[in-house]
């Protein structure tokens, strides 16, 4: 799926311990420009553990870490801070400043480039804001409230809307849809992919949710026993030999109702 | 395609640039990305004349992004839905594109109230907040009682452990202040004494002072903001990650198991630091008269025994019942009023302190008044 210039995300060797618990040992993981890959997997598999290392909130205990070809080892100050010009991050619990409102917390990153490159007038970085805002669904008037008095499904939402204010080249997205509702899943999923439709990021998310790894990203790596135990689109992962990939993309669980022969075991319990 | 090198990305960055052609069309050159237009934005152009549909040529852009297309959405304001776009790359022709249909209202503009407005908000918000202390007094009072009535309900556990972690575990700090505070009122009696052949009277100064009045304020002071500050801030992180509402479901009043236990281990432990308090700056005071007034400890000793009254010590002590009281349902009432986020909790807290300090302060005068008219 296109050369090696084209890793936007490329870790390789990386083993990760925390005393004698090793999370990570020898992970290879590489996310081709402008795909949307969904990092899968158990509790405590390793997958929040690695997206702190893709964005140097952690380093590795082993291996290496390159973001569009530089390795992150060797970065500077200013290679950093170039870097973190080139991604956005929504964190699970969206990581909005409460301290500010949902608008100032999306023209923040704008505000803080604008410190060492030039001012932007706050009247554009407050319509950007704005925009950006809008284009994630939230209704206009939650612009100029705090994140406390948001909903679950509009934090998601303000969160993005944040991630994207510096137009990214890579989204990293943590569960994005956790502790929704379906509707409101399907909403963020809807989102995700107009993001890319509209502005056209790599993106990396982790989740959990079946509903969204079926219908949104193009592949799905799923993480156990410290490695990659298998990637590619979910259709060829349902078939995987994998025991702990099986269990994971069962058929069964994503579609009980559809299934033509329920398990005696169910139909007893049901009737019971 | 190869990737360029990332620190290139901002370094060397040119400007953005907006002109007007011969033929009446726009051409839009450079960057037009967040890092390009800063100086653009300051000075742009008059907008296109209302009437004729802008031309706008992108064939000069060398980037384009978010900042940039709102930019240029703003600048030309009503006309944005007519321009005519010719020679933009298609990728940043459908980003314009997107700019230009977004819904989006202007804000609206911050309601700004005037000074009597404020003000009047302002009196509002103090009436409501005491209002709301005066309810957690009440609240505090009966669940109290309903404890007096059900003694086996008090957390014994929980009070010796606040006991430790805000009376014993202050000891040095207090110890040390109170001694230097009986230093200094030694050393500024001292010097005035001598003039009049009255050094023994440092005595009186130094005892009455500290037991009366030093002891139990700064006491009192230390804790608020040692103590109060914590019991905001615990309380507070408890209301924000729904411990408290945990707590009610559960059946266990946050009143009894949260507030009361603090009350009383503040109660026990605020008088018996005043004590240590008045030891210490006694002693501070002693060392003072012995280095500059030539008092020994034996003389310093006799004269306090002879002429200070059990009753100065009562008068402090309870004082420090009273401050203990005031310290800990300011610090517990405050964590509870907040709301919502780690912002909150701060507030909350600053408040306690800045709260406890002054109320302390205020019922002191109080006291002052009060005994002066028993004449204690």
């Amino acid at each position: 799926m296109g050369t090696d210039a084209d890793a936007v995300v490329r870790m390789q060797g990386i083993v990760t311990r925390f005393g004698k618990q090793t999370v990570h040992d020898g992970l290879d993981l590489t996310v081709q420009r402008g795909e949307i890959l969904a990092i899968a997997g158990g509790s405590g598999s390793g997958k929040s553990v690695l997206l702190r290392e893709m964005v140097g909130l952690q380093r590795p205990t082993a291996g290496t870490v390159q973001l569009f070809g530089t390795d992150l080892a060797t970065l500077d100050d200013d290679g950093w801070q170039a870097l973190r010009q080139r991604w956005g991050v929504m964190f699970q619990k969206g990581g909005l400043f409460s301290a500010l409102t949902v608008q100032e917390n999306v023209g923040l990153p704008l505000r803080e480039q604008g410190r060492t490159q030039g001012r932007l007038p706050d009247a554009l970085i407050d319509g950007i804001a704005a925009w950006k805002l809008s284009l994630t669904g939230l209704p206009p008037d939650v612009v100029g409230k705090h994140p406390d008095a948001l909903s679950g499904g509009m934090l998601k939402r303000a969160a993005l809307a944040r991630a994207l204010a510096l137009d990214p080249e890579l989204l990293i997205l943590d569960e994005p849809t956790s502790g929704l509702d379906p509707a409101s899943a399907a909403g963020i999923g809807a989102l995700i992919q107009a993001t890319r439709a509209q502005f056209g990021p790599t993106i990396v998310l982790i989740s959990h949710d079946l509903e969204l790894l079926w219908r949104v990203p193009d592949r799905v790596a799923v993480l156990g026993e410290g490695r990659v135990l298998a990637i590619g689109p979910m259709a060829t992962l349902a078939d995987h030999p994998h025991p702990i990939v099986a269990a994971y993309f069962d058929d069964r669980r994503r579609h009980p109702a559809q299934d033509a022969a329920p398990h005696p075991q169910e139909t007893a319990w049901k009737t019971s | 395609m190869a990737e360029p090198p990332v620190a290139d990305q901002t370094a060397a960055v040119a400007t953005a640039s907006l002109g007007r052609q011969a033929g009446g069309a726009w051409l839009l050159a450079g960057p037009w990305t967040r890092h390009g237009i800063a100086a653009l934005a300051r000075h742009l152009p008059p907008p296109p004349a209302a009437g004729t549909p802008p031309v706008l040529d992108g064939s000069g852009l060398t980037g384009f992004d978010s900042a940039g297309a709102w930019l240029l959405r703003q600048w030309l304001g009503a006309q944005a839905a007519q321009a005519d776009l010719r020679g933009w790359p298609p990728a940043w022709q459908a980003l314009m594109q997107l700019a230009v249909s977004a819904d989006v209202p202007p804000a609206p503009a911050p309601a700004r109230p005037g000074p009597v407005q404020r003000l009047g908000l302002a009196t509002l918000r103090g009436l409501r907040q005491a209002q709301a202390l005066l309810a957690f007094v009440g609240e505090v009072a009966q669940a109290a009682a309903g404890v007096l009535a059900h003694p086996r309900r008090l957390r014994g556990r929980s009070v010796l452990h606040h006991v430790q972690i805000g009376g014993f575990d202050a000891l040095p700090i207090v110890g040390l202040m109170s001694f230097l505070l009986g230093v200094v009122v030694a050393y500024q009696g001292a010097d005035q004494l001598r003039h009049y052949g009255a050094n023994i009277f440092v005595v009186e100064l130094v005892g009455y002072s500290m037991l009366r009045e030093f002891a139990p304020l700064m006491t009192a002071i230390i804790i608020a903001g040692r103590s109060g500050s914590s019991y905001a801030a615990q309380i507070g992180t408890m209301v924000v990650t729904e411990e408290v509402d945990a707590m009610r479901t559960l059946g266990i009043a946050p009143l009894e198991q949260l507030v009361l236990p603090r009350l009383l281990a503040l109660a026990v432990a605020l008088p018996l630091l005043t004590v240590w308090a008045d030891i210490t700056g006694v002693f501070g005071g002693m060392v003072m008269a012995r280095t500059q007034l030539d008092i020994g400890f034996h003389e310093f000793i006799d004269r306090f025994g002879q002429e200070l009254r059990g009753a100065s010590l009562g008068v402090g002590l309870g004082k420090s019942l009273v401050f203990a009281g005031v310290i800990a349902v300011i610090g517990c009432f405050q964590g509870f009023r907040t709301r919502g986020s780690a912002d909150s909790v701060g507030r909350q807290t600053t408040m306690a302190v800045v709260q406890a300090i002054f109320l302390v302060i205020v019922v002191d005068a109080a006291f002052s008044v009060l005994f002066n008219w028993m004449d204690i």
